[in-house]
C-alpha cells in the first residue's frame, strides 16, 4: 500500500548560525490541506525553520522533503511570503510590478513576462483588493497594503503550499481580517498553509493546525487537541493559562 | 584653451577626440553597472575593489618587467577579483560584517600595494616610474585600442543585462525570494560582480584607485533621484556618467594642468549635488516647497471650517461678523484672509468678514468630510 506523502516531511533537521544552535533535532510532518501556525516565543526558530524548508538555508544535518520530493525538484509547488522587513520598499518599482515577480518562477531563465503573467498579477491584485494601487511606486504604499503586494505575490504563483513569515506583523486590522479570509479561501481550495504567528489568542479562530517551536520542536497537530496550557507552558516556559482562557 | 577651441579641436585632433570617446564610454559603463551597486547596497565595495586593483598592477610589472596597461590591468583584474571573493567569504565565514570586511580588504590590499610601489622605486630599472599615475589615472594615456576594450565591455554588459534583466531585477529587490524561485543566485551575484570589477579596472587608467568608486556611484546616485523605474534609472544613470566623462574631459583639457580623472569626478558629484537639490520628486527644494504649500492651505481650510462654524448657525451665511473673534483660534493671520477673500471664499470690509455663497459650500463641504473622518 502507498501511503499519500505528506505536504511537508521534515526529519531530524537542525540548524546553527554559530556554535548555538537555532533548531535541534526537528521532526515534523504538514499533512496536506491544513492551515498551520507556527508558534513559539522569539528567537525560537520559527523563520528558520520557514527558510529551512525553502533552501534559503542551509541545514547542518536532516532533511526536507515536499511531497516526497526534496525542495529543488519541488519549487513551482511552493510559494513564499517573506516577512514585510527582508526587502528595501524604496526599490524604484511599481506594485504590479512585484506582483508580476510571482510569475517568474514558472517562466523560468530569461523569458519575459508577457500578457498572460500580466493578467495573472492584476488578478492578484484584485484578490487582494490593490487593483487600484497597481502603478503606485511601492514606497508610497502603507505596511498593510505592502504586505497585501507580498501575499498578491505568493498568490500569482499558483501554488500548493504557501509558507509566510509574520503576514499580520504590523497590519491593521482590517487587512488581518482579509488576509485571514483569503487564506480561508485558499485552505478551502485544498492548498496548503504554513504561517508563522504571533498573536496567540487569534490562534484557535484563525488556525486548524498548530506547531509549537522553542529550538525544539514540542508539539504540532490539530489546534483542538494540542492547542492548550500544557503545550503553551512548555513552549514559552511561563504560566499561560490566564493569558489564553481569558 | 578656452571651451571654444577646445570643442574645434575635438572635431580636429586625433588624442583629444579618443580620450573623450574613451571617458564617456567609461562613464557610460560605470553610470550603468553602479546602478547594481547602489541598490545592493554595496556602493562601497567599489571603493574594495579599485583599492585592491593596486597591487596586481604592481606585481604585474615585477612580474613582468615591462610597462604595457593592458598586462598592468589583468593584474589588477587578477587582484580586484581575490579582494572581492575575499570580502565576500569574510562575510559569509566570519561574524564581521559587510563594512569592517570592505574597509579591512581595502586598506590591507591598498597598504601592500604601495608597498610595492615603493619597492618598484627603489628597483635598479629605469623603466619604472609613472605606475603611481595609477593612484589619481591620467586619461591622457588612453589610445584607440583601451575605448575598444572599454565599448566592448560595455556591449557584454549590455547584452547581460538584456538577456538576465527580470533575474537580476528579482535578485536585486528580493534575493532571499529569487532563491526560493528556483533561481541559481550564486550564478547572478559572480555575473554581476564581475562586471562591476571589469568595469572598475577599465575605470583604473583614466580616474585611478582613489576615486574610481565615484565613478560607480555618482551616476547612479543622481539617477535615482529622477526616477521610481528600474530601467529608466540605469538608462538616466548612463547619461550622467557618460556626460561626467565629456565635460569633465573638456573642462580639464581647456585648462592647463587639471588633470582628468578629478576632474570627471567633481562634475559626476555636480549632478549628484544637483539632482538632490532639484528632482522634482525626491528633490530637497520641491520637498521643502510641497511641505509649505500643505501647511498654508490647511491653514486656509482650518480658518474656513472655524468661520463655518460661526456662520451656520445664522439664518442669513453672509450676515458680517467681527474679524476680532476669530483672534482666540490658532492658524488664524491677517495673511490668510487675504488669501480666503483672493479665492472668493469671503468678503473683508473694515473690520468685518462675510461669508460668501461659494465660502459657505466649500466650507460645509470641508466640515462634514472632517466631521466624518472623526466618526
Amino acid at each position: 500500500m502507498t501511503e499519500k506523502p505528506y505536504a511537508i516531511q521534515i526529519d531530524d533537521l537542525t540548524v546553527a548560525y554559530d556554535y548555538k544552535p537555532v533548531l535541534w533535532d526537528i521532526d515534523l510532518k504538514v499533512p496536506e490541506g491544513v492551515l498551520m501556525a507556527i508558534v513559539g516565543p522569539n528567537g525560537a526558530g520559527k523563520s528558520t525553520l520557514i527558510k529551512s524548508i525553502l533552501g534559503i538555508i542551509k541545514p547542518i544535518a536532516g532533511s526536507v522533503t515536499i511531497f516526497g520530493k526534496p525542495y529543488k525538484k519541488q519549487v513551482d509547488k511552493v510559494a513564499y511570503v517573506p516577512q514585510k522587513g527582508s526587502v528595501d520598499w524604496d526599490f524604484p518599482t511599481t506594485a504590479l510590478d512585484v506582483v508580476m515577480m510571482g510569475t517568474y518562477g514558472s517562466l523560468g531563465w530569461i523569458k519575459r513576462p508577457g500578457q498572460k503573467e500580466k493578467k495573472a498579477s492584476l488578478e492578484a491584485l484584485e484578490k487582494v483588493g490593490m487593483l487600484e494601487f497597481k502603478n503606485r511606486q511601492i514606497s508610497q504604499l502603507s505596511g498593510g497594503q505592502q504586505q497585501r503586494i507580498f501575499l498578491a505575490r505568493a498568490l500569482v504563483q499558483n501554488a500548493s503550499i504557501y509558507l509566510m513569515d509574520e503576514p499580520f506583523q504590523g497590519v491593521d486590522a482590517t487587512t488581518e481580517k482579509a488576509i485571514i479570509n483569503i487564506l480561508k479561501e485558499l485552505r478551502k481550495a485544498g492548498k496548503t498553509l504554513i504561517v508563522v504567528h504571533h498573536d496567540l489568542q487569534t490562534v484557535p479562530e484563525y488556525f486548524n493546525w498548530v506547531t509549537f517551536l522553542n529550538v525544539k520542536g514540542i508539539a504540532s497537530g490539530p489546534v483542538r487537541d494540542i492547542f492548550n496550557d500544557d503545550n503553551l507552558t512548555k513552549t514559552y516556559g511561563i504560566n499561560y493559562k490566564v493569558a489564553v482562557n481569558k | 584653451m578656452s571651451l571654444s577651441d577646445y570643442f574645434n579641436l575635438l572635431v580636429s585632433d586625433y588624442t583629444l577626440r579618443t580620450i573623450t570617446l574613451g571617458t564617456a564610454v567609461l562613464g557610460a559603463v560605470c553610470g550603468m553597472l553602479g546602478s547594481f551597486a547602489v541598490l545592493r547596497k554595496q556602493s562601497l565595495l567599489g571603493d574594495a575593489i579599485s583599492h585592491a586593483a593596486l597591487p596586481g598592477i604592481a606585481l604585474a610589472f615585477i612580474i613582468t618587467g615591462v610597462k604595457d596597461p593592458n598586462l598592468l590591468l589583468i593584474g589588477a583584474l587578477v587582484s580586484g577579483l581575490i579582494g572581492t571573493f575575499w570580502i565576500k567569504g569574510i562575510v559569509k565565514r566570519t561574524r564581521l560584517k559587510n563594512d569592517t570586511a570592505l574597509g579591512l580588504i581595502l586598506s590591507l590590499f591598498f597598504g601592500f600595494g604601495m608597498l610595492l610601489l615603493t619597492f618598484i622605486q627603489k628597483m635598479p630599472n629605469a623603466n619604472q616610474a609613472g605606475l603611481d599615475k595609477y593612484l589619481f589615472g591620467q586619461a591622457a594615456t588612453l589610445v584607440e585600442s583601451d575605448v575598444w576594450v572599454m565599448a566592448l565591455v560595455t556591449g557584454l554588459s549590455l547584452l547581460v543585462l538584456l538577456l538576465f534583466w527580470k533575474e537580476l531585477k528579482l535578485l536585486l529587490f528580493d534575493p532571499d525570494y529569487t532563491k526560493t524561485l528556483g533561481f541559481n543566485t550564486r550564478f547572478l551575484d559572480i555575473l554581476i560582480t564581475i562586471f562591476i570589477v571589469l568595469a572598475i579596472v577599465l575605470g583604473l587608467q583614466t580616474v585611478g584607485v582613489v576615486l574610481m568608486s565615484a565613478m560607480l556611484l555618482a551616476p547612479a546616485a543622481a539617477a535615482r533621484q529622477w526616477t521610481n523605474n528600474l530601467s529608466t534609472m540605469i538608462i538616466i544613470a548612463s547619461i550622467f556618467g557618460a556626460f561626467s566623462g565629456v565635460f569633465g574631459t573638456a573642462i580639464s583639457a581647456s585648462q592647463d594642468n587639471l588633470s582628468t580623472g578629478p576632474v570627471i569626478v567633481l562634475v559626476a558629484a555636480t549632478f549628484v549635488l544637483f539632482s538632490f537639490i532639484f528632482s522634482p520628486g525626491r528633490g530637497i527644494l520641491f520637498r521643502q516647497i510641497r511641505f509649505h504649500r500643505n501647511r498654508k492651505e490647511l491653514n486656509l481650510k482650518k480658518t474656513l471650517t472655524f468661520m463655518y462654524r460661526i456662520v451656520k448657525d445664522h439664518d442669513n451665511i453672509s450676515h458680517p461678523h467681527a474679524i476680532r473673534i476669530l483672534n482666540n483660534f490658532h492658524g488664524f493671520t491677517r495673511k490668510t484672509l487675504e488669501q480666503l477673500e483672493k479665492q472668493q471664499l469671503i468678503r473683508v470690509e473694515g473690520n468685518e468678514w462675510a461669508m460668501t455663497e461659494k465660502g459657505f459650500e466649500e466650507a460645509a463641504r470641508m466640515y462634514h468630510q472632517i466631521g466624518n473622518n472623526h466618526d
